[in-house]
């Protein structure tokens, strides 16, 4: 309920910006010429003086500021200054920078609603610890005029802090009303209500006894809740838009025989695209020229790359290797297949929002039983002091705030702020409110191979099985060549310390491979049918050399920490399966390799999905584990999903956690500490329910003074916190 | 009892004091950045001329 009010006031500070975002930011952007970098190396005094030097020397830069805490450098500069220019310096003094879309990130640079929560804290505090000290005066036995006077000061300064610091509380208990829907904010507000406004009137009565210390104190550690829980969204939702603004989609246009370059959103259908090699495809369309081969692993989890050339049609998020390309688009933006894609994914992600977590279930318990004491307490008062109704408002005053979940508004977000603060600095990001709890139940574990347990780089296997010829010429050719493949190829030569042989007349024919003259004749390194050979079943390319043919094959080089990830794994008792859409030789192999024994390959994403569904049907708890386009829809129907930051931005948007470095070790960690932390959620629920359990008799038998409430309030709400930070 | 009716006002204007410090550091964005801030006391430049 929070997040939905959250998100309400954000979006109603700017209408505009709902209608149109993009667009009002990118006119923002455009008016001020502010660029935008991530800086993912900075962390001391001494990055912050040479990234902001290196940036003040280049001409037309106005001002730059680095900002420690987001890793991110924001820069003042003249129009005609473009981020590649200052990433290109900034990775002459050594740090690695991105561009990112300002306009995306614009949200989070005024952050509202934070401060708005920070400011109640601060005024919540002040008036907390001034209202304390004159409640010490009262408790210690001030009589008559001078408790009369404190009363009148406490009033005088928790009246208008309730009225300005409850608001978010009042705000969301009127909107769970208005939909018949009592949350935990319902009685809080009736708690910091029925408490002013009864002590206000014993004030004016000069009765003995005033809340005015237990309503502000109500109101600061509820509000630290809120605010801790506001911080852990934050943090989260602006390293998700980090991602996504790293991206900045843009197509070469052909207009005329001229490249021109645009945002995706302005490119039409029937536009002419030219696909360089090593770029993503933009769009979805068919090929006009040129030639050359696409990887596809992101989509379809082939790792095998396929033959392109006229005629043939591509789809957006496809990699294109060797030659330039020129696509007629048939659609784009938001009708290209990978969007097509990220709207399935909306309809799977209306169905995970249905999740209740432990907080909402102990809501739906707690509510009511809050309600049927207080009203029970005022109704067996009214009848036992023969209906005296200052007496029984002032007991059922008691009892609500003795009972207001304090500690309970505390349990969750502390605990959430601790995990996600230790998963965030193991390279966890994450994303969804939920996750954590979600993440704690799972018991089955659903891997994809491409990009995920793979890196997608191929990487030669036996190198010294091949003639040391075979290896140098291949070397050779290998040179002239971009195509993954024949770059690996290079290397792993390169790493066995055998030199290249001299090839001539080295040319790259983009689709097939690369050919030259050695040693007099002709020799070709690329596809199969080209060079002449039998094609193996796993990836390879093949050498020509006069009659003799070579194969090299190749493997998905390992992510760093997927063995150790499985093998935590399969130490926490889950169940692993592996699916992917590669082809069946590939996929045992890499199973073998881990130690995995239950593995399904050539899966389509509609047969990913069916798998994931008959898993939870069984009554397992999926967490799915995968990057690419066909994993999107799995991602989303499984109980709960992990990405890698190199996954498409669809597969992201899927999934609940993201991982950030390149090592997958970190998820070993994740469903420990997970479990850990949702251990921790219902220990602190029993700490709150055990001081209500003392303090409820006494709040009912009217014994409850304000000290004690003030007592039990406090201890509980600072044993839980510390029960949250015993996080390891 | 006298000395109440100093003593009370004193203690809210120094607790007013910080309240309004607070409010002031938070409208100026100083915790927008607190680890940048952090290590910025640490630079070795010398800022000859600082910015107006």
């Amino acid at each position: 309920m929070a997040l939905a009010e959250v998100e309400h006031g954000g979006m109603a500070a700017c209408p505009a910006c709902v209608v149109a975002p993009m667009a009002a930011a990118q006119a923002q952007v455009a008016a001020r010429g502010r660029l935008m970098l991530s800086l993912p190396a900075a962390h001391c005094a001494a990055c912050i003086s040479t990234v902001e030097g290196a940036l003040a020397a280049v001409p037309g830069v106005a001002s730059s500021r680095v900002n420690l805490t987001m890793k991110r450098v924001s820069v003042d500069a003249d129009a005609e200054v473009t981020a590649e220019a200052l990433v290109a310096v900034l990775a002459g003094v050594g740090y690695e920078a991105h561009e990112l879309d300002a306009g995306l990130l614009s949200a989070t640079e005024t952050d509202k609603q934070g401060r708005e929560l920070l400011m109640r804290l601060g005024v919540a505090f002040f008036s907390m610890m001034n209202v304390m000290l004159l409640s010490v005066a009262v408790w210690s036995g001030a009589e008559g005029a001078t408790r009369d006077m404190f009363h009148w000061i406490s009033a005088a300064i928790a009246v208008p802090t309730v009225i300005f610091c409850g608001q978010p509380f009042f705000r969301s208990a009127w909107a769970g009303v208005k939909v018949g829907r009592l949350g935990m904010d319902f009685p809080i507000s009736l708690a910091l209500v029925l408490a002013s406004s009864i002590s206000l009137f014993e004030t004016i009565k000069s009765g003995h006894h005033a809340y005015f210390d237990a309503a502000v104190m109500l109101c600061f550690f509820l509000l630290l809740g809120r605010y801790l829980d506001h911080r852990t969204r934050a943090v989260a939702r602006s390293a998700a838009e980090e991602l996504a603004a790293l991206e900045v989609p843009r197509a070469m246009v052909l207009v005329d025989g001229a490249e021109v370059v645009r945002v995706i959103s302005e490119v039409a259908v029937g536009d002419l695209v030219r696909v360089r090699p090593g770029g993503r495809m933009p769009v979805d369309g068919v090929v006009e020229a040129g030639a050359s081969e696409v990887d596809r692993s992101l989509l379809t989890g082939e790792s095998l790359p396929v033959f392109v050339g006229p005629g043939t049609v591509v789809a957006a998020g496809e990699v294109n290797l060797t030659g330039p390309l020129e696509v007629r688009v048939t659609a784009a933006g938001r009708d290209s297949s990978l969007h097509r894609m990220a709207d399935l994914v909306a309809v799977a992600e209306s169905a995970k929002t249905k999740y209740t977590t432990l907080a909402e279930r102990a809501a739906r318990f707690y509510s009511p039983m809050v309600h049927i004491l207080s009203f029970g307490a005022f109704g067996y008062w009214m009848w036992a002091t023969g209906g005296d109704l200052r007496f029984a408002i002032n007991i059922s005053a008691a009892v609500l705030i003795i009972t207001c979940p304090c500690a309970l508004g505390l349990a969750v977000p502390a605990v959430v702020t601790a995990a996600s603060g230790k998963l965030f600095r193991k390279g966890l990001l994450i994303k969804h409110g939920t996750a954590l709890e979600r993440l704690s139940q799972v018991d089955t574990v659903v891997f994809d191979k491409t990009g995920t347990l793979t890196m997608g780089a191929p990487e030669l296997v036996d190198v010294g099985a091949h003639p040391a010829w075979a290896l140098q010429v291949a070397a050779g050719l290998a040179a002239g060549s971009s195509h993954p493949l024949a770059r690996a190829l290079a290397l792993a030569v390169q790493a066995e310390g055998v030199a290249a042989a001299e090839v001539s007349d080295l040319r790259e024919v983009p689709g097939y491979g690369v050919e030259g003259q050695w040693q007099g004749q002709p020799v070709r390194l690329g596809r199969a049918d080209w060079c002449g050979a039998a094609p193996l079943d796993v990836t390879a390319t093949y050498l020509r050399a006069g009659d003799q043919t070579q194969a090299f094959a190749f493997a998905d080089s390992l992510r760093p920490g997927a063995e150790a990830a499985i093998a935590a794994l399969t130490a926490q008792g889950m169940r692993i399966k592996l699916i992917s859409g590669d082809v069946p030789g590939a996929v045992a192999a890499l199973a073998a390799r881990l130690g995995i024994v239950d593995w399904v390959a050539g899966a389509l994403p509609a047969e990913k999905v069916a798998l994931v569904r008959a898993l939870t049907a069984e009554g397992c708890h999926v967490l799915m584990v995968g990057d690419g386009l066909n994993d999107t829809a799995a991602l989303a129907a499984a109980h709960v999903s992990i990405s890698p930051a190199t996954a498409l931005d669809a597969a992201r948007t899927a999934s609940d956690i993201v991982l950030l470095g390149q090592d997958m070790a970190p998820i070993g960690d994740a469903t420990r500490i997970a479990r850990q932390a949702t251990r921790r959620m219902v220990e602190n629920f029993g700490i709150s329910a055990a001081y209500n359990v003392i303090a409820v008799p006494l709040a009912l038998m009217g014994a409850a003074t304000p000290l004690a409430a003030a007592l039990a309030m406090s201890l509980s709400s600072i044993t839980v916190s510390l029960n949250a930070m015993r996080l390891k | 009892m006298e000395i109440l009716s100093i003593l009370i006002p004193v203690s809210l204007l120094l607790g007013g004091v910080g309240l309004l410090a607070f409010i002031w550091a938070m409208k100026t964005k100083q915790f927008d950045d607190p680890s940048g801030d952090a290590n910025r006391i640490l630079m070795k430049d010398w800022d000859d001329k600082p910015k107006q």
